[in-house]
C-alpha cells in the first residue's frame, strides 16, 4: 500500500500531502524534512527508488515538482512510478498543461483529483476519463450550488431594498 | 467579491504568503488571517466557513498549527449542502488524523451521509472513511460499507470496496463479512471495480486463513478469466498504457495470484499457463511493461510454479539486470534476492554483474547490491568476493564505508577457514576505513588476536607496518596500540616469523615512537590516547631500557584536561617511579581474552541493536568460528570451546580467567599480598575501558 504522498517544489516547498497511514502531526513534519532532503539531493540519472526506513520512496520529478509515494519493501515500484505518472497526466488534463502555480492556488482541486485516483493508500481507477469526469461533475454540483444562493441572495437583497 | 463575507479571499491570501520574503512576514500573514478566522469561527459565520476551511488547509500544509478550525470540519460536514460537504470532507482528511477524539463526532454524520440518495455525497463520505477511519469506527460503520458494495453505481462500489480494505485493516476479524461481496464483484465488467475488487480480495487473504481458503476454492479461475481477457483484449484506448492494456490491473491480479498460489500446487497448476503467457508475451520496452513483468516474475517465484516457468523467470531477470536504465537495475537487484532462496545457483551465475552494481555512482543500487553480495556469499566464494569488496574500499564514497566494512567484517568472521586469513583481512580493512569500523568489530579482533598465540607476532607487525601508512584511521590505530603494548618484544624481535613474512628491523625506541605518535596526534580520542597510556606502561616493563624516556611521555599528560588520562598518567607514572617490584607482575600479557563469552556478550548486544533497529541486519551474530589455521595441540580445549560457540546459543564457559568487575576493587585493596591475581586487574582495566567507564585504581598511588 501506499503510506503517504508527497508533492515537494525543488526549493523543498510541500505542494500537496497525503496520509494513509496515521503520522502525528510533529512526525509528519519530521517525514517530510527527511524525504525532501533525500529526494532533492539525488542526481538525475539516478533511479527513482530511495531505501527509507525499510520503505520505498518512489519519486518522480516533473518540471519543478517532485512527486513522491511511500510504499512497502514488497511491493512494486515500477508500478507505483506508472501511478505516479498517471495522477500527473490526469492533472495535466484537467488544468490543461498544469504548472506548478495551478497546484498551488487550486491546491485543494489536486486533493480531489487524488482522492478519485487512490482510496486507503491503493488504487482506485485506472481509466483517466473516468476520474476526469467523475471530478467535473462534482465541480458542476458545486458551481450549480453556488448560483442557486447567489440568485437566491440577490433576490433578498432586491426584496429587503 | 461576495457582499456578504469581509476578509480576504483564498487566492489573495495565497498570494500574500507567497509575496513574504522572509520567514517573519510569512509568519505575520499567517498569524493575522488565523485570527481572522478564529473570530469567524467564534460569530459562527456561515457564509464564509467554507472559504476558510480552504485557507486553514493551506496554512496546515505550511506547517502551522490548525487544531482550532477541527470542529468547522464536523459542522461543514453536518451542513446540507454539497459544496459545504466537500471541503469539509477534505478538511476532516487533512487537518485530522483517526488518533483525534473529535474523529468520534463525525460517526453520526458519515453514517447518514453513507445512506444518502446522492452517489457524490456517498462517495465523499466512503472515501473520508476510508482514508482515516478508526477501528471503532469501522465495526460501527461497517454494514453500511457492505451494503454499499451492492450498490448499483460503479462509483459508490468500487469505493466501498476500497473502504472496506481500510476496515480489514483496522479490525480483521471483519473480513469474513466481505468474502462474499468481495468474491461476486470479481465478476464484473468495469475496470476499477476490478481492481478495487482484487486488492480488497488481497487484503482478506492477508487478514484471515478462511478468507484464503474461500478465495483459492471461488475465485481462482475469475482471476485467470480476467487477466485473459485484459492481457488478450484488443486496443482500448482508455485503458491503453505504451500498448499495453490496463497495466495496473494486470499488476493487481498477478499480485492476488501469487498469494493464493504460496503453497497450494493446484492453484499454481491452475495458473500456470497464463503466467508464461504474459511473461513472453510482454514486451520489455516501457516502464508499465516492465512492471508487469517484475510482477510476474515475483509471482512465478511466489508459487509453486514449475521448473520450465521458474527459469523463463530467471531469463526476464537476466534481461532486467543487463538493463541500463538504474530503475530496471534496482527492482532486478531486489528481485534476485528474493530469488536467491528459490534457486541460489542461478543467482550466482550473476555474480559478476551484482559485484559491478556495489561500485554504482547510485546509493540505491550500491545498497541493495552490497546486502545481495551478503547473501551470495558462501565457502567456495567467499575470497574472491571479499578481495573485491576490500579493494573497492580503497575508491568507496565515504558515506559508504561505513556499510561496506559492516559487511566485509560480517563476512569475513563467518566464513574465514583460516584465522590468518581473517586478520589480514582485517588489517586491510582497518587500514583503509578504520574510522568507519565499527567498535564491536574491532573488539572481536582483539579477542581473536589474544587466543592466535602462533599469529600475534605476525599481528603486531603487520599493525606496526599498517600504522606508519595509514596513522589517521581511528580503530587502527588503537587495535595497533593495544598489541604494541602486549606484544612489544614480539615486534622487536621478529619472533614467530610465518615463511611468506618479511623481516622488519624495528628498534625497542622505534616501538615507544609509534605509540608516542598515536597518543600525542591530535585527531586521537580519549580511548585512543588512553589506550596508548597502558601500552606505554606496558612497554616500559617490556623494554627496561626505554623506561625513563615513557615516564617522561606519561608524566607529560598529568595536566591533561581529560580527568581519565590525567588520572592515568599520574597513577602510570608512580607504577613506573616508585613500585619496581611489582611492575613486572602487575604488566603481564595479559591472558587470553575468553571468546565464547565475549560472544555471548556481543550477541546480546547485538541483539538489542537489532530488536530495536531494522531486521534487515539479522545476520551480524553469527560469531567467530576461527579453527586454528596452524595445527597445535594446546588449543584443543580452545578448540572445543569454540566449536560450541558455533552453534546457535554459545556456551558460557568456566573455564575463563575473568573476575566479574566487583572483585576488582578486592583486588586492588590486597595489591600488596596477591601477585598471582594481578594479572585480573589489567583484565579488569581492559574490560573498563572497553566498556567506556572511568577506572578508578587510585589506590594503587600511595
Amino acid at each position: 500500500m501506499i503510506h503517504f504522498v508527497l508533492l515537494i517544489s525543488r526549493q523543498g516547498k510541500v505542494r500537496l500531502t497525503k496520509w494513509y497511514k496515521p503520522y502525528p502531526q510533529k512526525e509528519r513534519s519530521k517525514v517530510i524534512k527527511e524525504i525532501s532532503t533525500l529526494v532533492l539531493s539525488r542526481g538525475p540519472k539516478m533511479c527513482n527508488f530511495v531505501d527509507w526506513h525499510g520503505y520505498r520512496v518512489v519519486y518522480k520529478r516533473y518540471a519543478s515538482l517532485y512527486f513522491c509515494m511511500c510504499i512497502d519493501a514488497g511491493d512494486n515500484e515500477l508500478e507505483t512510478l506508472q501511478i505516479i505518472h498517471h495522477y500527473v497526466e490526469i492533472l495535466d488534463r484537467y488544468f490543461g498543461n498544469v504548472c506548478e502555480l495551478d497546484l498551488i492556488f487550486n491546491f485543494h482541486k489536486a486533493y480531489f483529483i487524488l482522492d478519485e485516483v487512490l482510496i486507503a493508500g491503493e488504487l482506485q481507477e485506472s481509466n483517466k476519463k473516468t476520474v476526469l469526469r467523475l471530478v467535473t461533475t462534482q465541480d458542476s454540483l458545486v458551481e450549480a450550488a453556488k448560483e442557486e444562493s447567489s440568485s437566491l441572495r440577490s433576490i433578498i437583497a432586491q426584496a429587503t431594498k | 467579491m461576495n457582499p456578504f463575507s469581509s476578509g480576504t479571499r483564498l487566492r489573495d491570501m495565497i498570494r500574500a504568503i507567497r509575496a513574504c520574503k522572509t520567514a517573519a512576514e510569512e509568519r505575520a500573514v499567517v498569524r493575522r488571517e488565523c485570527a481572522e478566522i478564529r473570530s469567524a469561527i467564534s460569530e459562527n459565520e456561515q457564509e464564509i466557513r467554507h472559504r476558510n476551511m480552504a485557507k486553514l488547509m493551506f496554512i496546515h500544509m505550511l506547517g502551522y498549527p490548525t487544531h482550532f478550525g477541527q470542529m468547522e470540519c464536523l459542522k461543514l460536514i453536518a451542513a446540507a449542502g454539497f459544496p459545504e460537504k466537500r471541503i469539509g470532507y477534505l478538511g476532516l482528511m487533512l487537518l485530522l488524523d483517526e488518533r483525534q477524539e473529535v474523529l468520534m463526532l463525525v460517526t453520526n454524520s458519515l453514517k447518514q451521509d453513507l445512506n444518502h440518495s446522492n452517489q457524490f455525497i456517498v462517495g465523499l463520505a466512503l472515501c473520508a472513511l476510508g482514508n482515516i477511519c478508526s477501528a471503532e469506527m469501522a465495526r460501527d460503520l461497517s454494514p453500511e460499507v457492505e451494503r454499499l458494495m451492492r450498490s448499483r453505481e460503479a462509483n459508490t462500489k468500487k469505493k466501498a470496496a476500497l473502504c472496506s480494505i481500510r476496515i480489514v485493516r483496522k479490525v480483521p476479524d471483519l473480513a469474513e463479512n466481505f468474502m462474499g461481496p468481495a468474491s461476486s464483484l470479481l465478476k464484473e465488467k468495469h475496470h476499477g471495480i476490478l481492481i478495487s475488487a482484487v486488492q480488497l480480495c488481497t487484503e482478506l487473504c492477508k487478514a484471515s486463513k478462511d478468507a484464503l481458503e474461500y478465495m483459492r476454492k471461488n475465485c481462482i479461475e475469475g482471476l485467470v478469466r480476467i487477466l485473459k481477457d485484459v492481457s488478450n483484449s484488443s486496443y482500448a484506448p482508455e485503458y491503453d498504457i505504451a500498448g499495453i492494456s490496463d497495466p495496473f490491473l494486470h499488476i493487481r491480479v498477478l499480485k492476488l495470484m501469487r498469494v493464493l498460489g504460496q503453497g497450494d500446487a493446484d492453484c499454481s497448476e491452475y495458473m500456470n499457463d497464463i503466467l508464461a503467457q504474459v511473461a513472453t508475451r510482454t514486451e520489455s520496452k516501457k516502464n508499465a511493461a516492465n512492471a508487469i513483468l517484475y510482477e510476474c516474475v515475483q509471482t512465478i517465484m511466489g508459487i509453486e510454479a514449475t521448473s520450465g516457468l521458474r527459469v523463463l523467470a530467471i531469463n526476464i531477470l537476466g534481461r532486467f539486470l543487463s538493463n541500463r536504465d538504474n530503475n530496471i537495475r534496482y527492482v532486478a537487484l531486489n528481485m534476485l534476492m528474493r530469488a536467491i532462496i528459490v534457486d541460489t545457483q542461478a543467482v550466482q551465475r550473476h555474480r559478476t554483474t551484482i559485484l559491478e552494481c556495489v561500485k554504482d555512482a547510485d546509493a540505491s543500487i550500491r545498497n541493495r547490491a552490497l546486502e545481495l553480495v551478503f547473501l551470495l556469499v558462501n565457502d567456495t566464494n567467499v575470497k574472491p568476493l571479499t578481495k573485491e569488496l576490500v579493494d573497492y574500499l580503497y575508491v568507496a564514497d565515504p558515506d559508504f564505508k561505513e556499510d561496506l566494512t559492516a559487511k566485509i567484517s560480517s563476512i569475513v568472521e563467518k566464513f574465514s577457514q583460516e584465522k590468518l586469513w581473517y586478520l589480514d583481512q582485517m588489517f586491510k580493512v582497518l587500514s583503509l576505513a578504520g574510522n568507519h569500523v565499527k567498535d564491536d568489530v574491532w573488539h572481536a579482533l582483539v579477542v581473536v588476536i589474544s587466543n592466535a598465540s602462533e599469529l600475534q607476532g605476525f599481528s603486531v607487525r603487520s599493525l606496526y607496518k599498517a600504522l606508519q601508512a595509514f596513522v589517521d584511521q581511528g580503530s587502527l590505530v588503537r587495535v595497533a596500540v593495544w598489541c604494541i603494548g602486549e606484544y612489544g618484544e614480539m615486534l622487536v624481535n621478529n619472533v614467530g616469523m610465518l615463511q611468506a613474512e618479511e623481516p622488519i628491523t624495528v628498534t625497542e625506541s622505534d616501538a615507544v615512537d609509534a605509540v608516542e605518535v598515536a597518543l600525542n596526534r591530535y585527531s586521537a580520542d580519549v580511548t585512543t590516547r588512553a589506550m596508548s597510556l597502558v601500552a606505554l606502561l606496558k612497554l616500559s616493563s617490556r623494554f627496561p631500557s626505554t623506561s625513563e624516556r615513557i615516564k617522561q611521555i606519561v608524566s607529560q599528560n598529568k595536566q591533561n584536561i581529560v580527568l581519565e588520562l590525567q588520572q592515568r598518567s599520574i597513577e602510570f607514572s608512580s607504577i613506573i617511579q616508585r613500585h619496581q617490584s611489582i611492575r613486572p607482575s602487575l604488566l603481564e600479557r595479559m591472558p587470553a581474552l575468553d571468546e565464547a563469552s565475549y560472544l555471548v556478550k556481543r550477541a546480546s548486544i547485538t541483539q538489542e541493536a537489532i530488536a530495536a533497529d531494522k531486521p534487515a541486519l539479522a545476520v551480524t551474530h553469527g560469531g567467530l568460528k576461527l579453527p586454528n589455521g596452524v595445527a597445535k595441540p594446546a588449543t584443543s580445549l580452545l578448540a572445543d570451546l569454540l566449536d560450541l560457540s558455533t552453534d546457535d546459543a554459545p556456551a558460557i564457559t568456566t573455564a575463563s580467567t575473568n573476575t566479574a568487575p566487583s572483585d576488582f576493587l578486592q583486588d586492588l585493596l590486597g595489591i600488596g599480598g596477591i601477585n598471582s591475581s594481578t594479572t585480573g586487574i589489567y583484565f579488569n582495566i581492559f574490560i573498563l575501558v572497553h566498556m567506556g567507564f572511568p577506572c578508578y585504581f587510585s589506590n594503587l598511588v600511595t
